[in-house]
């Protein structure tokens, strides 16, 4: 199955957090990367959207390290976005 | 347009702190209650909540609700209906210890007790001093913590959660009693009508009406936007607390420990000019002194930057040590935001908005009032609002530090409380008017008939660069004539916007498109209300208004002290009278506010 333009306006939606710093680098994540994401990282990003906003910035921010196999490529392209 | 309507008993629209408290009393007391959220109830903007929530619970030494009620009123610089803040001080340690109750994980003392820290503003012996440990904290994470614990109360009590579904109109009739709200469920692109017995909004604030802003996204003021254009004026909308140093450009906050370790402020010329503003405290000056120096720096073409309109918070005079060590989390902040490191250059940073005092009007009991038959403080039925959106008005002029979390429990469960009593006296749902939906219906044809309109992100950032240009931390009279004829000019131009994506799925640009619909209200109260009030009083701060005999720091009692309330309709103003006189305690006079 395709990443649809549904699927991407789904994941906008789902970049709008309780914290401006998350927002923010998940919007310079999408301007970079939306155009070409596969499937995969979808699924990854989707999965990583569900943490919680203080646990996303911790991530995000390099503070912690990403302790799961699958979302730590995601993590790394949101930090070097 | 025909469309499905879903009866319940209660519509909450927002699960932040105050919607998810007020829910919860209201699924407690066994009431059918559908919370409508745009985003997942824990990813609400109330997460970002830090310093804690006020409580006067005298668990580190003496405290009472008279000297909270004299700080916050004082803090109001007056403007706070001291009934509304005798109410929330008198009721906060009892919302705090239900929420301990809930299994909300509060610091803790050796001795049980819930660990309080102290916070500015919050003093001993009615403004006397010394400062008291007031506010109750979860870590450093307050807002997070409380989130959770409402979300799994509300969760076991059966609340639905309609979640990732805008909440679009308020619907009236023509008495003017509100039975509820059309909604858009996002991943349909569907519109439901919630026909409801009350309806209570807690939507948060409107941040993002600036360009410079610490508020997340989310933060477009939906709720004002709905009760304006259901002709509910808005009070108060002159007041935003700033906080002095947000990224430029991003927002992001730089706490205040940066200045106290040893950090300061330069303008383009290297000068480090608090010296002049304040001799002695210098970059340590209360949050307002320095914004207004910052502002008149830039004001004086004095700011950093290409385009002169930014200072530079400069620390890397303390080394990579200190700053590693004791402001943790800056340095990654300060790198991924402003693209510089610290170490070695200065950050960037503008005042930044934070905080809404003002909003949809109501009463101590959670209810909106408007001027009516029975004065200016007229029940709307079956219409209540708390939190960030609404103006009880306890923060008046200038909200205290940790009593907006407090507002949200106090006044979500006192809104959910008079929602119970009004549906015990009024059984049934009362019938839908014929055009309950129409206002929506029009909005959303328009838009998707519309061409040759213009990009709804475009206007967006007008609407922000004018908001901050014009009606910023500190205001100076010119601009602020000029910004009313800017934003009106907005306003027909946002009437329209344009979205290329007509596409029913999922629609992220007809949400932002509807959004929009919403800033530009709040945008135009903000201005309008701001160019009329001729004073300074808390954060509202004209440069034509300054410290005179009489007059302290600009504020104006005589012509001033009451409150604004703007209208959609017509974009006019009226004012209504400040509640000084409290519940039970005696008046609290107004003086001058010195700290
Ligand atoms: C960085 C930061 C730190 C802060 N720290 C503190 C602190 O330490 N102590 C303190 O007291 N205050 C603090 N504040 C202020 C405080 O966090 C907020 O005022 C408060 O959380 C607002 O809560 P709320 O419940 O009113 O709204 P929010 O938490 O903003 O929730 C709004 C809700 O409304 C929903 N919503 C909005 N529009 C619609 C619509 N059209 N349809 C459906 N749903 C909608 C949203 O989805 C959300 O669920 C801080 C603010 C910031 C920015």
């Amino acid at each position: 199955m395709a990443v649809t333009e549904a699927d991407l306006r789904r994941l906008r939606w789902r970049c709008r957090r309780g914290l401006l710093e998350n927002d923010l680098l998940l919007e310079r994540f999408l301007v970079r990367h939306a155009a070409t994401l596969d499937e995969g990282r979808l699924a990854a990003l989707n999965a990583l959207l569900e943490r919680g906003d203080n646990e996303l910035w911790d991530l995000l921010s390099g503070r912690v390290e990403c302790d799961d196999a699958r979302l730590a490529p995601v993590v790394a392209m949101i930090r070097d976005a | 347009m025909a469309l499905a309507v879903r009866q319940f008993d209660a519509v909450v629209v927002g699960a932040g702190g105050a919607g998810l408290r007020a829910a919860l009393q209201l699924a407690e007391a066994g009431l059918r209650v559908a919370v409508l959220t745009k985003v997942f109830p824990t990813r609400s903007h109330t997460v970002a909540a830090q310093g804690g929530i006020g409580a006067a619970l005298g668990n580190m030494g003496t405290d009472s609700w008279q000297w909270h009620m004299y700080d916050t009123v004082k803090g109001s610089d007056w403007l706070g209906d001291q009934d509304a803040i005798e109410y929330m001080c008198r009721e906060a340690p009892k919302v705090v210890i239900e929420l301990e109750h809930f299994g909300m994980p509060f610091d803790r003392n050796e001795d049980g007790t819930v660990y309080q820290r102290p916070f500015g503003g919050h003093m001993q012996n009615m403004g006397a001093g010394p400062a008291v440990q007031r506010s109750c904290c979860a870590a450093d994470r307050t807002g997070h913590a409380m989130l959770h614990t409402l979300y799994q109360r509300n969760v076991r009590a059966r609340t639905q959660f309609f979640v990732e579904w805008m909440a679009l109109d308020l619907v009236r009739d023509a008495s003017g009693q509100v039975l509820g709200v059309t909604a858009l469920e996002m991943e349909t692109g569907e519109v439901v009508l919630f026909h409801a017995r009350a309806t209570l909004f807690a939507t948060g604030g409107a941040g993002r009406i600036f360009a410079a802003s610490t508020n997340a996204f989310i933060n477009t003021g939906d709720g004002l936007g709905m009760a304006a254009r259901a002709g509910i004026p808005l009070e108060d909308m002159e007041f935003y607390q700033f906080h002095p140093t947000g990224v430029y450009g991003a927002g992001v906050l730089i706490t205040e420990g940066v200045r106290g370790e040893g950090g300061y402020l330069l303008n383009k010329n290297g000068e480090r000019f608090m010296e002049r503003y304040a001799p002695s405290a210098k970059d340590l000056a209360s949050r307002d002194v320095v914004s207004r120096a910052m502002a008149t720096e830039i004001k004086e073409g004095r700011g950093a930057g290409p385009n002169a309109d930014y200072l530079l918070l400069k620390l890397d005079h303390l080394g990579p040590e200190v700053i590693d060590k004791r402001l943790p989390g800056i340095r990654e902040i300060a790198k991924k935001f402003a693209n510089v490191d610290p170490v070695r250059e200065p950050i960037p940073v503008v005042p930044t908005v934070h905080y809404q005092m003002g909003g949809i009007p109501t009463n101590y009991h959670g209810e909106v009032v408007v001027p009516g038959r029975q004065g200016p403080n007229t029940v709307v039925p079956g219409f209540y609002a708390a939190g960030e959106c609404a103006c009880a008005s306890v923060h008046g002029a200038n909200r205290l530090g940790t009593n907006s979390l407090t507002d949200l429990v106090v006044f979500g469960k006192a809104a959910g409380d008079s929602v119970i009593r009004f549906l015990r006296e009024n059984p049934g749902h009362k019938p839908l008017p014929a055009d309950a939906a129409e206002r929506s219906a029009a909005r959303l044809a328009r838009l998707d008939g519309q061409r040759g309109g213009e990009s709804v992100h475009v206007l967006g950032n007008e609407i922000r660069r004018t908001m901050q240009a014009h009606c910023g931390v500190f205001r100076f009279p010119d601009l602020l004539a000029e910004g009313v004829q800017m934003i009106r000019a907005l306003s027909d131009r946002v009437a329209r916007s344009e979205i290329q994506d007509k596409s029913k799925v999922f629609n992220t640009a007809r949400v932002e498109a509807l959004e929009l619909d919403n800033l530009i209200e709040v945008a135009r109260a903000t201005m309008v209300s701001a160019h009329a009030r001729k004073e300074s009083r808390g954060a509202h701060d004209r440069a034509d208004c300054h410290d005179r005999p009489g007059f302290p720091n600009g504020r104006d009692d005589q012509n001033w002290l009451k409150h604004t309330l703007w209208y959609k309709e017509g974009d006019r103003l009226e004012y209504k009278p400040v509640n000084l006189k409290p519940l039970t305690a005696e008046t609290i006079p107004p003086k001058a506010r010195a700290y």
